[in-house]
């Protein structure tokens, strides 16, 4: 049995009293799509922040890659703060995508994809351009790459998101509800090119209300509800049987939106 | 009014730029100094700030004027009063720049900031790349307002015998018994000068890269 990319053990998450994540296991596989669903506030985007060590989980393990995220465990089983270098190093394996996109204004596309490489790795600027330049065509946008963000349409801006975090060659990628922000027309856009990073083998975590997305590109369906990680299957034990009455409940409000023939 | 008397006080506005101009400069580079201790999680650092901020602003620019002026012969500097006026102004506009600057620093998105966490940017490199031009833009239009309220203060130099616009109008005033003329010469001249400012500004706001224009 080959290493998770990502393993999740015993994951508590509070914020201040509320608890939002409540022993969390999970093992993310290697080269395939992993999606989180689940209602509204059922912590699957704070689950998502976790793994990028964007929020510190209260308790409980996160490794990436058979590396401890953050925090590890020392001899007499303490849990011990890892300092922020290491932290540095295990997250240049993630590549995060936003659901507000986050591209930095005062850059080009190409400034945005280009940046990390320059300021980060020290790459040259002319390499650093044209590596950034592969990406953009990658995402189909490379006669954009002179245009700054205030000059893109939202599904742009999140392709160019995508781009700048393949830039640095991820291992991982994190989906933190991707097309959330997008106007329906401009999801199909955004979702084509993850779809293509999956093809690729890339080892992806998305969160998505796309259940449909879900449903065709995802491998691996984990269900969150109420800080719970509740189910997690292949998309044909989710989708097809949902044996669960409480996902069963949460798929129904999305046939009734007209998703019926995913059932 | 003659050309010659008008063309006076156009020399002196010389003076009224020169200092105003420094003076934001200094100003500017001690405000960000102010920023960042105003935003340290350090009590050390951020209470000498804010007693700093609240001594100048609390106080008028009149009185921090004379206070300097001859509190720095006191302690044995004898500087002439063109340095003692810099420094005040360059101290009062600092402690209103630092707020300003605050308060862009704050509004960075955090998502932004994020973004750079996860490509790797170490602390500095955040606060370099990502922090300060995006604050800057922000605070941007707050700077240009305040070079201008900066330019008109520079009238209160004049106490310390600085010959800028209004006391070159007032010498002239009381020597040709024309104040209104020469007083509505130097408002014009004051109003260009910001005009100038303002136009100046709302055209670098639009230069500044990936503005919406």
């Amino acid at each position: 049995m080959t290493l998770p990319a990502i393993s999740v053990s015993k994951l508590v998450k509070r914020f201040g009293t509320t608890t939002v994540l409540q022993d969390i296991d999970l093992e993310i596989p290697e080269g395939k799509v992993s999606c989180l669903i689940g209602p509204s506030g059922s912590g699957k985007s704070t689950l998502l922040r976790c793994l990028a060590f964007l929020e510190e989980a209260s308790e409980g393990m996160i490794t990436v890659n058979g590396e401890a995220l953050g925090f590890f465990e020392n001899a007499k089983g303490v849990r011990e703060r890892l300092p922020a270098g290491q932290i540095r190093s295990v997250r240049a394996q993630i590549g995060m995508v936003f659901q507000q996109f986050n591209l930095w204004p005062h850059m080009t596309a190409l400034g945005n994809v280009s940046e990390a490489l320059k300021t980060v790795h020290k790459v040259a600027k002319t390499e650093a351009e044209d590596r950034a330049m592969i990406q953009l065509r990658k995402v189909g946008l490379e006669n954009r790459a002179g245009h700054y963000p205030s000059q893109l349409s939202g599904g742009q801006q999140q392709r160019v998101a995508i781009a700048r975090a393949l830039a640095l060659s991820p291992k991982i990628m994190l989906f933190d509800e991707p097309t959330s922000a997008l106007d329906p027309e401009l999801t199909g856009e955004v979702l084509n090119v993850m779809r293509d990073l999956a093809v690729e083998g890339m080892t992806m975590v998305v969160v998505s209300h796309e259940i449909g997305f879900a449903a065709t590109v995802g491998q691996q369906i984990s269900f969150l509800d109420q800080g719970r990680l509740l189910f997690t299957g292949a998309p044909s034990d989710v989708f097809a049987k949902p044996r669960h009455p409480r996902l069963e409940q949460f798929l129904d409000t999305y046939l009734d939106r007209g998703a019926s023939m995913l059932a | 009014m003659s050309f010659k008397l008008f063309t006076l006080l156009v020399q002196a506005s010389v003076w009224t730029i020169g200092i105003s101009a420094i003076s934001i400069a200094i100003g500017f580079l001690i405000a960000i100094g102010l920023s960042a201790a105003l935003l340290s999680g350090r009590r050390a650092y951020r209470r000498p700030a804010e007693f700093f901020i609240s001594f100048f602003r609390g106080v008028p620019l009149l009185v921090q004027l004379l206070l300097i002026y001859n509190l720095l012969p006191f302690i044995g500097l004898n500087v002439p009063s063109i340095v003692a006026a810099i420094i005040g102004m360059s101290l009062c506009t600092a402690a209103y720049q630092a707020e300003n600057l605050r308060g862009g620093f704050e509004s960075v998105p955090k998502g932004l900031v994020e973004a750079a966490d996860m490509v790797g940017f170490s602390p500095r490199q955040v606060f370099v790349r990502i922090k300060v031009p995006i604050a800057m833009r922000l605070t941007f239009p707050a700077l240009v307002n305040e070079a201008i309220m900066i330019l008109k203060s520079s009238s209160l130099v004049s106490v310390v015998g600085i010959v800028e616009i209004t006391r070159m109008a007032q010498d002239l005033a009381s020597s040709t018994y024309m104040p209104i003329e020469i007083f509505s010469a130097a408002a014009l001249i004051y109003l260009v000068i910001c005009w100038s400012v303002a136009l100046a500004g709302r055209y670098g706001e639009r230069a500044l890269p990936g503005a919406v224009k």
